[in-house]
């Protein structure tokens, strides 16, 4: 539904976007996170058609958005990070409006509004001035707004952005409704676990590259490669660590202030069971041997690093 | 026809414009000024007047004043209403989700256009009474005035044209309205001081027997000198002498004028949106 190729924007020297590649199938939810200023929202102007690449190309439903972007408009719903409100229109007319910009009949608009009204649970404020609803209504709103003819693709700029825990909650709510409607939503956030359990696929950006692509089991099995290990000890804490100094899997060992051993390691599950038998044999006084769970955000964390460090 | 009417942008915004109380206040200190000054002209013609009575001839003079002081209304109103058409969507970010609808760049522009002129139309035709103190002391033709009428239309289409390029091109109201301010008063009063200027070399030219066609023609795209013309038309029929032909003014005025608004609308409509360009990635 959505393939981006070596898609690059320059402004100047100045790389926001290098070299993006993205592959997003219908009816897929891709979670596009990134630290702020990533390259997010460049990509996000792109495929909405408010920005020309420096290089690359982008297809949506197989339109080249450079050939036909006044089709590729027609199958889009944008909701840009930041937007701005005709002040003196009510919902339902704001609503209204944009249905008829993308040529709705008034027929259709009738029978439409209402639905979207009540879809983001703005039914009791049709009439209320769109000045006057709080932000995270004015999300939803706009949200509604970018649904109003019924798009194949939604493309989502943070809609969650400053909106409050309750807020953010009623927006997954919408955002898994919409999930269920079978449409290809492409949804940023610069917070992973927010995306993590609604999104199909994430892709991580830094810099303006992608640095990681996949389901986020994946992503997070990608990192849990080099596993970190923590050993609890009663006494014997230079043996301990003379012990698994000298295996070969075992790096960054250092001794935490409860005691505690930490230690990186590179080898595989067999490897580990056996390491864990071998110091039991040993007669290491063990009173734990586990592995630390990495959570989302170290995971985003340690890519991010690991691609500047490049 | 139809379709144009019911434009979802020209709907917004005329919905929006008539929402404001500004809007009605704006259209009520504008008649207010020119109801003052015309009334005040009469008043201070029947007080000096020994008769105590308003000939045709001043009322004439009354509607150039009112007419001339109408066109500088409408030269000083127009940038303001026109110059931030566009700019100011994007200063409130409405911009990028209009973009975004199927409107074409050409239907945002025009409507963005007509809406803003038919506010000026509204405000120059709600003067229409005050014209009517004229009518009753003769000297004025019906055809004078609906010329005038045309006059101020199409000076709005030539002054909102600028505007609405301003405002696309230039990402800051203010910077936009004061662009257009700019042009708007360097093709008023700036081309008549030029022809001012030109003028005092014409006569030297004229006392030698040579033709100098420079004041003739920056007269003729000149908006005030050509709106006096229709009232006094031997400024033009001198200039015309001077420059030793006879060709209509009015036909340089309006192929002059007509081109720069189909330039500014056509560059403006394509200036709207990114032209999104392919380029192949270069290879390492």
């Amino acid at each position: 539904m959505i393939e981006t190729a070596n898609l690059t924007k320059k402004y100047g020297s100045f790389t926001a976007l290098n070299d993006l590649n993205l592959s997003i199938s219908e009816g897929t939810v891709f979670g596009f996170v990134g630290q702020n200023g990533a390259g997010k929202s460049t990509t996000f102007q792109i495929l909405a058609t408010l920005m020309s690449p420096t290089y690359g190309t982008v297809y949506i439903d197989g339109l080249d958005i450079a050939k036909e972007p006044a089709k590729v408009r027609r199958l889009i719903g944008y909701m840009p990070d930041f937007f701005g409100v005709y002040d003196q229109f009510r919902a339902e007319e704001y609503l209204d409006f944009y249905g008829a910009s993308y040529g709705l009949t008034v027929p259709e608009r009738k029978e439409v509004i209402p639905q979207l009204l009540e879809l983001v649970n703005l039914s009791h404020k049709r009439d209320s001035y769109v000045d006057l609803l709080s932000r995270g209504m004015k999300q939803r709103l706009c949200l509604a707004r970018s649904l109003i003819h019924d798009p194949k693709v939604l493309i989502l700029d943070e809609p969650a952005s400053g909106l409050d825990p309750r807020a953010r909650v009623e927006m997954r709510e919408i955002l898994k409704e919409l999930k269920t409607m079978g449409k290809t939503i492409i949804i940023s956030s610069h917070i992973l676990p927010e995306l993590a359990e609604m999104c199909d696929e994430i892709g991580v950006i830094d810099s303006g590259k992608l640095v990681a692509q996949g389901t986020v089991s994946d992503i997070q099995q990608k990192l849990q490669q080099q596993k970190v290990i923590i050993v609890n000890i009663k006494k014997d804490v230079e043996q301990t660590v003379r012990f698994f100094e000298d295996d070969p899997d075992v790096g960054d060992l250092q001794v935490l202030e409860n005691g505690a051993i930490q230690f990186s390691y590179r080898g595989t599950d067999e490897s580990q069971q056996a390491l864990l038998k071998k110091a039991v044999m040993a007669d290491i006084p063990l009173l734990g041997f586990s592995q630390l769970e990495k959570n989302l955000e170290d995971v985003f964390m340690e890519i991010t690093r690991g691609a500047e460090e490049e | 026809m139809k379709s144009a009417l019911l434009n979802p942008v020209l709907n917004k915004e005329i919905r929006l414009r008539f929402r404001s109380v500004k809007s009605f206040i704006g259209i009520a200190f504008y008649l207010l000024i020119l109801g003052v000054i015309s009334l005040g002209f009469i008043g201070l013609t029947l007080s000096f007047d020994s008769m105590g009575t308003f000939q045709p001839d001043e009322s004439r003079g009354m509607f150039l004043v009112i007419g001339m002081l109408q066109l500088a209304l409408v030269i000083f109103i127009t940038p303001g209403l026109t110059g931030g058409v566009i700019s100011s969507e994007r200063e409130r970010q409405t911009l990028p989700i209009l973009l975004t609808t199927a409107q074409s760049s050409g239907s945002i522009i025009l409507s963005k256009l007509a809406s803003s002129l038919s506010y000026l139309l509204l405000i120059v035709f709600a003067s229409a009474p005050l014209y009517m103190i004229i009518f009753l002391y003769g000297g004025i033709s019906p055809s004078s005035v609906l010329a005038s009428f045309g006059l101020y239309a199409f000076t709005m289409l030539v002054i909102g044209s600028f505007g609405v390029l301003m405002s696309t091109l230039i990402r800051k109201t203010i910077i936009a309205v004061v662009t257009t301010y700019s042009i708007a008063f360097f093709i008023t009063g700036g081309i008549a001081v030029i022809t001012m200027m030109l003028l005092s070399f014409g006569y030297n030219f004229q006392s030698h027997g040579q033709d100098y066609i420079w004041p003739f023609l920056f007269a003729s795209v000149n908006i005030p000198i050509m709106f006096f013309s229709l009232f006094e038309e031997s400024i033009m029929v001198q200039l015309q002498e001077m420059a030793g032909f006879s060709f209509s003014p009015w036909i340089i005025f309006f192929i002059v004028y007509g081109t720069t608004i189909a330039l500014s609308l056509t560059l403006a409509i394509r200036k709207l949106r990114p032209k999104i360009k392919t380029k192949a990635y270069p290879k390492a």
